[in-house]
């Protein structure tokens, strides 16, 4: 783009008249390709213990000058605290003083306020309301929801159930291999685990009890819905926040569409269908999990496994897990509708509604859990 | 390459699929002019924009930026070639995650190699040459569009580039807006001399900067016209284009 410097020849020569006018005289380029080294050497070049009180710059040798050159005197203007007037160009060509035009030697009068305030107390104000906000959104939210449902009780016609069947997939099936192979290991770990203690006491056997019980009443549900909101919670969020900042939502409103009931019922009934059966099939999984290590390491004969696996639940325990592994799916559903109708502004408003809706259902399947937990010991 | 040309194809064609979208297109830019590239919706013009700066590998022919073709050289020579032209997109692409200074000092940061305040210094010009010297410091999301496309200019202007690409730049704006990007070119073209060249439909800018223009043809996807844009409105042969340049459908 630009052939490389002469090296050895001075870029410019000062020479001082009076004690305080300085002059500055420019040879060759003065341009985008020399002002990187003009920047460096010629404010160190000027003698600091004088007070400079007029400028001038000579341009009687300069062959190339733009913007960049520019630059290099204003920078030399501010770092002497001139002003306007205090400035002079002498020996200035036509197309020299077209770029000087471009250039404000003076401070810019901003007329608009700077926006952003360094304030700690109206930022931590700021923050406290978008938190209400935020909570009162949810509630507006969930109340929404609840008169979606009675509407489309009312017209049962407006349920697309095409797209939950489309859902049904997309959280579903398509996600049960990798919950089962999770689950797979995570029985075969348990199993291992747990033998190392209970072989001590000779108690191989109970390493079916619990693996099975563990998975059908805790860990399934739980690792299912993690899976289902980390795959399937970020999708609905970055979906749905797609189409918001893209006015999609807007557009459904305009013609008479209720977006919740367009976009957030297929997908919660959706996941409420389909996770259960995922948590079924998770159990499933981790006791086969549980067999291999039982068969190969154990000596149990696979028979006695499942045996031992089916007689450590009851049909309280199932239904229990599979109750909580409705509630979880509810919890992801909503909460990834809920992130994507919040966002607000451009393509970053995607990205952190779908990492807060993965971040808040993994939260609140926790929470919900331990209630579940709570409930179960004063039952 | 002749004295005068800085930007060369040679019979370049596109194909996506059975679609032959461009099929030898041959022109020449001059240097210092304001070129325009003209045609309906669906004609390839902003194709044939997409690989004049490099973003795509054209099925056939030749793109010469200065003497480089982009289409065939070496990538450290295109990369070269490239960094003599400056683009301002269609919906301006500034990054959003930073404010108008952060994206207009990007590329003098990452290429002038100034120290940070000579950088902040001249993205200061930078941003009083599109008049946006007081919103440095917002987001690309708080200021208007006509300000976007502004701020988009002064960041491919950043490292005075030779030549200037701008994709429909008075799309989405208001007229007087628009009548404002349309100054602002001249404006850079006869202060800086800078080779612009414009893909647009907007027929009040074509007849504003325009100095010479072509016209791809809709099915054709070659050159049907070529000229200063008032001669092509007035005089040209086909009636496709004269209907083009005084805004007439079909049937009228």
């Amino acid at each position: 783009m630009h052939p490389p410097l002469p090296s050895g020849k001075p870029l410019f020569e000062l020479q001082q008249e009076d004690d305080n006018i300085l002059t500055v005289v420019l040879h060759g380029r003065a341009d985008i390709t020399t002002a990187p080294t003009l920047i460096r050497q010629l404010p160190a070049a000027v003698p600091s213990d004088q007070r400079i009180q007029q400028l001038k710059v000579n341009f009687a040798n300069v062959t190339q000058f733009d913007d960049y050159g520019a630059m290099v005197v204003l920078r030399l203007v501010q770092i002497l605290q001139l002003n306007h007037d205090q400035l002079s160009f002498v020996n200035l060509a036509a197309d020299h003083e077209k770029t000087l035009a471009l250039v404000d030697f003076g401070q810019p009068d901003c007329r608009i306020p700077s926006h952003k305030s360094g304030n700690l107390i109206v930022h931590l104000g700021d923050a406290t309301i978008s938190v209400f906000r935020g909570g009162a959104f949810f509630i507006e939210f969930i109340g929404a929801m609840v008169f979606s449902l009675l509407r489309v009780f009312r017209r049962p016609r407006s349920f697309r159930a095409g797209d939950t069947i489309a859902y049904m997939k997309t959280t579903g099936v398509d996600a049960l291999p990798v919950v089962g192979l999770i689950t797979f290991l995570l029985g075969l770990i348990m199993a291992f685990m747990s033998s190392l203690q209970l072989s001590q006491f000779g108690a191989n056997l109970y390493v079916a009890s619990l693996v099975s019980l563990a998975m059908v009443s805790e860990l399934g549900p739980i690792m299912t819905a993690i899976v289902v909101a980390g795959r399937s919670g970020s999708a609905y969020a970055a979906e749905i926040s797609t189409m918001k900042i893209s006015e999609e939502i807007d557009a459904l409103v305009v013609m008479g569409f209720d977006p919740n009931v367009f976009l957030v019922l297929p997908r919660v009934v959706a996941a409420m269908v389909v996770v259960p059966l995922l948590t079924v099939f998770a159990s499933i999984f981790a006791v086969a999990g549980g067999l291999v290590i039982g068969v190969l390491m154990l000596n149990l004969s696979p028979g006695a496994y499942i045996n031992q696996s089916l007689d450590a639940l009851t049909l309280f325990e199932v239904m229990w897990g599979l109750s909580k592994s409705v509630v979880f799916a509810l919890l992801i559903a909503l909460t990834g509708c809920f992130r994507g109708m919040q966002a607000r502004g451009g393509a970053a408003a995607v990205g952190s509604a779908a990492t807060s809706a993965v971040v808040t259902s993994i939260f609140l399947i926790i929470l919900f859990d331990s209630v579940f937990a709570v409930i179960r010991s004063y039952w | 390459m002749g004295a005068h040309d800085i930007i060369r194809v040679e019979n370049l064609a596109v194909v996506y699929g059975e679609d032959h979208v461009l099929d030898k297109v041959n022109f020449t830019v001059n240097k210092g002019e304001i070129f325009i590239i003209v045609g309906g919706s669906g004609s390839g013009k902003s194709t044939l924009m997409r690989h004049m700066i490099g973003l795509e590998q054209p099925a056939g022919g030749k793109v010469f930026i200065g003497d480089t073709d982009i289409a065939t050289s070496g990538e450290k020579a295109v990369s070269l070639a490239l960094r003599r032209i400056g683009v301002l997109f269609q919906a301006s692409a500034l990054l959003g995650s930073m404010t108008v200074a952060e994206n207009v000092a990007l590329p003098i940061t990452e290429f002038s190699g100034l120290p940070a305040e000579a950088v902040a210094a001249m993205v200061q010009i930078k941003l009083s040459l599109v008049s946006l010297e007081c919103y440095g410091d917002h987001l690309p999301s708080e200021i208007s569009g006509g300000m976007k496309k502004r701020a988009g200019l002064a960041r491919a202007m950043a490292l005075n580039p030779d030549i200037l690409f701008l994709d429909e730049p008075s799309a989405g704006l208001d007229p007087v807006t628009a009548a404002e990007i349309d100054r602002l070119i001249l404006h850079i073209n006869q202060t800086l001399g800078t080779t612009i060249v414009i893909v647009t439909h907007d027929l009040d800018s074509i007849f504003a900067v325009g100095q010479r223009a072509i016209m791809l043809g809709r099915k054709t996807g070659n050159i049907i016209a070529r000229g200063a844009p008032a001669d092509l409105r007035d005089h040209d042969p086909d009636p496709e284009v004269r209907r083009f340049f005084t805004r007439r459908p079909p049937d009228a």
